[in-house]
């Protein structure tokens, strides 16, 4: 019952969240502002990550083909097949909800507790809109290019992997990489990516919008918004490979 | 002028405000003062709708607000400046900002004329060249009047500040007192006060009501709270020896 009642919570708070923006020179700046902050500062965590993720994964499927009768550049193939459509958008998209996430379920959440949201409110402002619609859309726009950068970065990681331990050739990973490519791939990738980045800014945003009480209670806002952004993601992440892929 | 008939409010259990009326005047200082707990911040927030009261009405010239829509409220809402308890600064911009930020919200004023409007509301509270610092770098009593200067930019029509004077020296409180009862007759503003501060209630209060039980027990003029008899009203503003005494002074002087 609770969580139906959230549920309408949730999609009563998207609709003033998309209500017409009063100022459009304000939400233009402040979403470049948005761009950077929940962009441009998770590209180093993101590039990390991409690089040790694609090095495992190519050493796990090097350390798990026995058979001689396997080329040498299914390694590469597997790789990228599986960053491309699941590494990249998925996990790199629940280490975001975690960044991202926490983060913006935090400042709402102070703003709120704070009552800047208050403020905002009497001064005629729509604070939904004002402070969670620019989120949204840094967070859709920009998020998959850190996704398209992830999957580089994990290629290039998996192939530094392999070169260092002398487990293929560069032209067998290469030509690995290469086979089979389809580019519908990257499309469906970058699709999900998009939902993903909707549900981590609105979950996170819906948690410290509707916090209550003190800074101890921001902290709690702050860890729901990200243990249910992952649940989001991956509940969708389940629905979108069924609608998308098959 | 705001009149407020019959509104109720509830937290579960807890009957905050019962069937509590009052008149707030234009152009005067309305304060109100009551128990800490006894549901001024509560009362505020009702009349400019950011709580839903239970029932009953609150008429702004003449208009419910409380059976207004959103976009009826909005307009309503652009002419009320708000001092929060707490300040209520956006901590993420500057001291210039945050008094901008209405202006740039809802006025098309050319950057210089909002930036002449900043550096004259900043002025008024005593605050002039502070304009790029952080909230976070000003002391508490810096914060409130920023927030009063953030809420005077837009000239409005309505100004509710609640505690403007709490954490401040009794200079600077003065200070504040007077720009409030200033602003009040030049822009002839309906203004609503809450104050724990006995030195206010004499000085600017023009009508003072006393929020007791989630009641108006009792209103009159700052020259009628000194002869008044009321024993609640006795037993709280006159607590202390010392104010006992003032008032006795008082009494013999008007
Ligand atoms: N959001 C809320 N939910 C539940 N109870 C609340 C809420 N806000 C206020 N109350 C309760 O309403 C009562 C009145 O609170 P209010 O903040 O109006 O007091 P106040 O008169 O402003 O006190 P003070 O002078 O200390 O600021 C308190 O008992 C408080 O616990
Ligand atoms: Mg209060």
């Amino acid at each position: 019952m609770n969580y139906i009642h959230s549920i309408g919570k949730y999609f009563n708070m998207l609709r003033s969240v998309f209500a017409r923006p009063e100022r459009l020179k304000i939400y233009y700046t402040r979403t470049l502002t948005e761009i950077e902050t929940i962009g441009l500062n998770s590209i180093g965590i993101v590039a990390i990550l991409s690089v040790f993720m694609g090095a495992v994964i190519s050493l796990q499927t090097a350390s798990n083909m026995d058979s001689p009768f396997l080329p040498k550049y299914t390694i590469g193939y597997i790789t990228r097949s599986s960053t491309i459509l699941e590494f990249s958008p998925t996990i790199i998209s629940l280490i975001l909800a975690g960044k991202v996430g926490s983060n913006i379920a935090s400042e709402i959440g102070t703003m709120k507790v704070t009552e800047q949201i208050d403020a905002l409110e009497i001064m005629g402002v729509n604070s939904l809109s004002f402070l969670v619609l620019p989120k949204v859309i840094a967070a859709v726009f920009f998020f998959p290019f850190l996704i398209i950068i992830s999957m580089g970065l994990s290629i290039l990681g998996g192939y530094f992997a392999l070169m260092s331990a002398n487990l293929a050739s560069h032209d067998e990973y290469i030509y690995g990489i290469r086979a089979f490519f389809e580019m519908g791939d990257i499309y469906y990738a970058l699709t999900k990516t998009a939902f993903f980045a909707f549900i981590i800014v609105t979950v996170s945003s819906f948690f410290g919008y509707f916090t209550k009480g003190g800074a101890l209670d921001v902290g709690k806002s702050s860890t729901q918004a990200v243990v249910w952004s992952s649940i989001c993601i991956l509940l969708m992440n389940f629905v979108l490979t069924q609608l998308l892929l098959f | 002028m705001i009149q407020i008939k019959n509104i109720n409010k509830s937290f579960g259990d807890l009957h905050v405000l019962k069937d509590f009326s009052a008149d707030f005047q234009r152009g005067k200082v309305n304060l109100i003062i009551g128990q800490s707990g006894s549901g001024k911040s509560v009362m505020t927030k009702c009349i400019v709708g950011l709580m839903e009261v239970d029932n009953g009405s609150i008429l702004y010239e003449g208009e419910d607000f409380s059976v207004m829509s959103n976009k009826e409220r909005k307009e309503i809402r652009k002419e009320i400046g708000m001092l929060f308890q707490g300040s209520a600064l956006f901590d993420s911009l500057t001291v210039e900002e945050n008094v901008m930020f209405p202006l740039k919200m809802f006025t098309n004023m050319s950057k210089k004329e909002m930036l002449d409007r900043v550096n004259f509301c900043l002025d008024r509270v005593n605050l002039s060249g502070r304009n790029k610092l952080f909230p976070s770098e000003c002391s508490g009593g810096m914060q409130k009047r920023i927030a009063i200067a953030r809420a005077i930019a837009m000239k409005p029509k309505y100004l509710f500040c609640d505690e403007p004077n709490s954490g401040l020296d009794p200079s600077t409180s003065i200070v504040v007192d007077n720009l409030i009862k200033e602003i009040t007759y030049e822009y002839d503003m309906t203004t609503i006060v809450i104050t724990h501060d006995m030195n206010s209630v004499i000085e600017i209060g023009d009508n003072i009501l006393f929020l007791y039980k989630g009641m108006n027990w009792w209103t009159g003029t700052k020259e009628e709270i000194i002869k008044t008899d009321n024993q609640e009203i006795n037993d709280f503003v006159y607590a202390s020896q010392f104010m006992k005494n003032l008032k006795e002074k008082l009494k013999q002087e008007f």
